[in-house]
């Protein structure tokens, strides 16, 4: 009897553990050798051929490859994509969106560059293997909920502390003024609209004129071997813009405020990325004139205007990649940015063709962060960031079979696998 | 006779103007009964009255040529706000006594945006924030009506919309310092409604039969919970928590009721063994989770771990941007769980329609049935899929090829701006939490609601 009782507590704690797996397994390292698979290089076109993973990177590309030490994946009728980036969202800095604790993206403050969002990354949040699993491999993640709300990085989806997920790029982040509305329950009038406008206009104008004296302040004490005596973390964010080394990041969305943002940024001479952009397609010849390039997305969200046709959503990429400006998309979304390739995919529906639209969430993006030499392509010498589907990675149908991250092997794991893998057939069922 | 003719053209507006319709040579998705290739399809009089191959055109009718093209049931959406110029009477636990009905907005475009979805018909509900909140109404997008009666679907069963968990706990407990402010609360919700009626139900009796001689007082709220006790109503119970699922279907079976589809039920795999038994169905996301607690531990393999057990289970909206684009939330059922097309898209067709109880009306292509048609120009749970053209009862309501871009059925030529709205990026805000858009998520309640607990923990 006695021993059966413990029988039972050696059961129950076997189902127990099993029930509570809610960590994925442990990425496997070495080198990989995947074998015959159709390569999507975006760079160099698509053919059939090898690709070698070796010490994290893409260590060869072509035909006949072979290596010894490598562990091989026959990819014979699958397709091999780099891996997918969202140029904003918010994963990672937020685990539940209504706990407002553990929202980590909005601190408090109107002029607060100097927030790091790679500080509060989560390498543990949940829906980090969730988004990986369908091929997202990097993400700018941002702060956001006011004027200047910090620093966005750009970052790896594995890794156990910032240092390992960090792809080595962050941009500060402001919100151009907006005269749009923040819902249908905001009630300001055109006038108290276009003054709060004009009252932020002048806030920013201070602000980076404050920027470029401290500029000159600290060149001028550098020049004297001298440090400034004031500690100024805000305008010490400021500086690699107003000294031209970085663009800002503008989120602008309507289209007057594209408009006043081109020209804002033409009499500042910074570089500048913008940000949303849901009327770019207003202004499209305007923004491409400008040089700027855009981070646009959610393309599945509803158009900004009630007079708008339903589609100006779906279609705003196209349209501004039609004028030549270089676009890449993003989600905005945290728990849900497994959706990019989704996102991409009704670009591509909607005009901008497969190629285009795998570009935007690739080489583009890789562009606009400054990392082309590292990610974005299947290219030898890159990141080993990738993965190997049964199809085209933007139909639902698709399944990802494998999942490279730094030349890490990722578990095709997730809380939501895991869930399936438990409940599809519970036991006990109903007894 | 002219009278009886106005009468006529009065209640059946629709019949009387909509054109019979033949559709050709196109992929018809029967959903019911497997796809065809290649074969016609006619509606006479807003229904589907022949389907076969060489048809031949009645005088008259409309003829669309849709080859190359898929051809499909309207899309259903057993879960959504649109249309409605209110959503939440959120000042009572128990609301049974309104109806959204009474707040039908058809000048709305997003019924067109949804219509360029290929969704023909939509369940407009109340909101969450209570535990027996208000009727729901099953519309038709017969956008273009400035009446609202238009959007009714007649003789579309009464449903109401129930609510389990934070939103009617944070509203009322939290909120108005009123029960429930726990799970346990919102169980006693149930079960005190449902008693008053019995006995509400029993002086009626008494009194009819002559026992009692003064009459009670007639009362709405008792009336509408009586015809759930009677199975007259179909509930919608917003849901998510695997517990509180149970403890529902508990109170179900206590009192007798059987009618019953939860809303989200985003835990429903948890529970979708005991969902079979009951007999209840689920109305799903694809894949929303993690935007607050009672979702955190959520699966988009839901829909199909439901199904897989038995349970009649539809995917929804609940959201006026989702509902633009059914199609492509049913086909992640198949990312997600391997679902074939067929069952993927009887999420968004049959099921829901049973869900409704409109199954006999609509949902599949089949003769008899309403003329309620979305065309794509590829499968529809192809990624590059775009919808052509939307029909209800016979008449074409989308057009990819004739509409005009601008679709406003309001439109003040005076108006020369339009408002632009940032985008909405919460959840919340956009819908789920209707329940809430509703009430709390507007950002200003929700600071207000933050404030008032944080008065109240100060640890």
């Amino acid at each position: 009897m006695h021993t059966f009782k413990i029988y039972l507590f050696l059961c129950s704690t076997f189902i127990f553990s099993n029930i509570n797996a809610q960590q994925v397994k442990k990425a496997e390292s070495g080198s990989f050798l995947l074998l015959n698979g159709t390569l999507h290089t975006v760079t160099r076109g698509t053919f059939v051929g090898d690709l070698l993973i070796k010490d994290g990177i893409i260590a060869e590309v072509g035909k006949s490859l072979s290596s010894p030490e490598a562990k091989v994946i026959d990819c014979t009728g699958k397709n091999i994509y780099p891996g997918f980036i969202d140029s904003g969202c918010r994963l990672g800095l937020v685990e539940i969106d209504a706990v407002s604790i553990t929202n980590d993206f909005n601190e408090l403050g109107d002029f607060i560059p100097h927030m790091k969002a790679l500080t509060a990354v989560n390498p543990s949040a949940v829906a980090i293997p969730v988004t990986r699993v369908n091929g997202v491999t990097t993400v700018f993640t941002k702060p956001e909920g006011s004027t200047f709300p910090g620093t966005g990085a750009l970052i790896h989806l594995f890794g156990y502390n910032p240092d390992q997920m960090s792809a080595n790029s962050e941009r500060v982040v402001m919100k151009f003024p907006s005269t749009g509305k923040r819902g249908r329950w905001d009630k300001r009038s055109d006038e108290d609209l276009k003054k709060d406008v004009e009252k932020a206009i002048k806030n920013i104008n201070s602000i980076w004129d404050s920027a470029n004296m401290y500029m000159k302040m600290d060149s001028a004490a550098k020049s004297e071997n001298a440090s400034l005596s004031t500690y100024n973390p805000q305008m010490q964010a400021l500086l690699p813009i107003v000294n031209g080394k970085e663009p800002i990041f503008i989120e602008v969305n309507a289209k007057k405020d594209i408009e006043a943002a081109i020209e804002w940024i033409s009499l500042r001479k910074y570089k500048a990325v913008f940000t949303g952009v849901s009327e770019g397609w207003r202004v499209a010849d305007k923004l491409a004139k400008a040089g700027i390039p855009v981070i646009t997305g959610p393309i599945l969200s509803v158009p900004g205007r009630d007079n708008d046709r339903y589609d100006a959503s779906y279609t705003n990429p196209t349209k501004m990649m039609k004028a030549g400006v270089k676009v890449a998309l993003r989600t905005d979304n945290a728990e849900n940015v497994r959706n990019l390739p989704f996102n991409a995919g009704f670009a591509a529906a909607y005009g901008m063709g497969k190629e285009e639209a795998l570009k935007s969430i690739t080489i583009n993006a890789a562009e606009i962060f400054g990392v082309s030499d590292f990610i974005g392509s299947l290219d030898k010498g890159k990141i080993a960031n990738l993965f190997v589907s049964d199809g085209d990675p933007f139909e639902t149908k698709t399944q990802i079979e494998h999942l490279f991250i730094k030349g890490w092997k990722i578990p095709m794991e997730s809380r939501h696998t895991l869930l399936y893998d438990e409940f599809i057939e519970r036991s006990p069922g109903l007894k | 006779m002219l009278r009886y003719i106005i009468f006529i053209i009065l209640i059946f507006p629709k019949v009387i103007f909509c054109q019979d319709i033949l559709i050709k040579n196109g992929t018809l998705i029967t959903i019911t009964n497997g796809t065809k290739e290649n074969t016609d399809i006619l509606i006479i009089n807003g229904k589907i009255s022949k389907i076969d191959k060489n048809l031949a055109a009645p005088s008259g009718a409309l003829v669309i040529d849709a080859k190359n093209q898929f051809v499909m049931p309207g899309i259903i959406d057993a879960h959504s706000h649109i249309a409605l110029d209110v959503v939440n009477e959120a000042t009572s636990p128990v609301t049974a006594e309104v109806n959204v009905g009474d707040a039908l907005d058809p000048l709305d475009v997003s019924i067109y945006r949804a219509l360029a979805g290929g969704v023909t018909i939509s369940h407009a509900m109340h909101g969450s924030a209570n535990a027996i909140g208000g009727q729901c109404e099953t519309i038709k997008h017969r956008y273009g009506t400035t009446n609202p009666d238009d959007l009714r679907m007649q003789g579309a069963p009464r449903t109401i919309k129930f609510a389990l968990g934070e939103n009617p706990i944070r509203v009322h407990g939290e909120g108005n310092k009123i029960t429930p402010n726990t799970r346990m609360g919102v169980e006693q919700v149930f079960r005190n409604a449902f008693s008053q009626a019995l006995v509400y139900m029993k002086e009626w009796d008494d009194y009819k039969k002559g026992i009692t001689k003064s009459s009670p007082v007639y009362n709405l709220r008792s009336e509408t919970i009586a015809d759930i006790l009677r199975g007259n109503i179909i509930i919608h119970c917003h849901s998510y928590r695997a517990d509180e699922i149970l403890m529902l279907m508990r109170v179900l079976k206590d009192y007798g009721i059987s009618k019953i589809c939860f809303q989200h039920v985003n835990e429903g795999f948890k529970v979708a063994p005991e969902l079979a038994a009951f007999g209840a169905s689920a109305s799903v996301f694809s894949d929303w989770w993690a935007y607050k607690f009672e979702v955190y531990y959520s699966t988009a393999y839901n829909a199909a771990i439901l199904t897989r057990n038995g349970v009649i289970t539809s995917i929804n909206s609940d959201s006026e941007e989702l509902i633009r684009h059914l199609y492509h939330e049913a086909a992640k059922t198949q990312r997600y769980g391997d679902l074939a097309d067929d069952e993927a898209l009887s999420l968004i067709t049959i099921n829901p329609a049973k869900q409704l109880g409109i199954e006999s009306r609509v949902g599949s292509l089949e003769i008899g049935k309403d003329g309620d048609i979305a065309i794509f120009s590829q499968h529809p749970l192809s990624i590059y899929t775009i919808p052509q053209m939307t029909i209800i009862d016979g008449r074409v309501r989308f057009d990819i090829n004739k509409d005009n871009d601008d679709m406003r059925v309001d439109i003040n030529p005076n108006d020369t701006y339009t408002t632009f709205y940032e985008a909405q990026r919460h959840h919340e805000s956009q819908g789920c939490m209707n329940g809430l858009e509703e009430l709390l998520m507007e950002e200003s309640y929700a600071r207000y609601i933050r404030y008032k607990y944080s008065k109240k923990h100060t640890h």
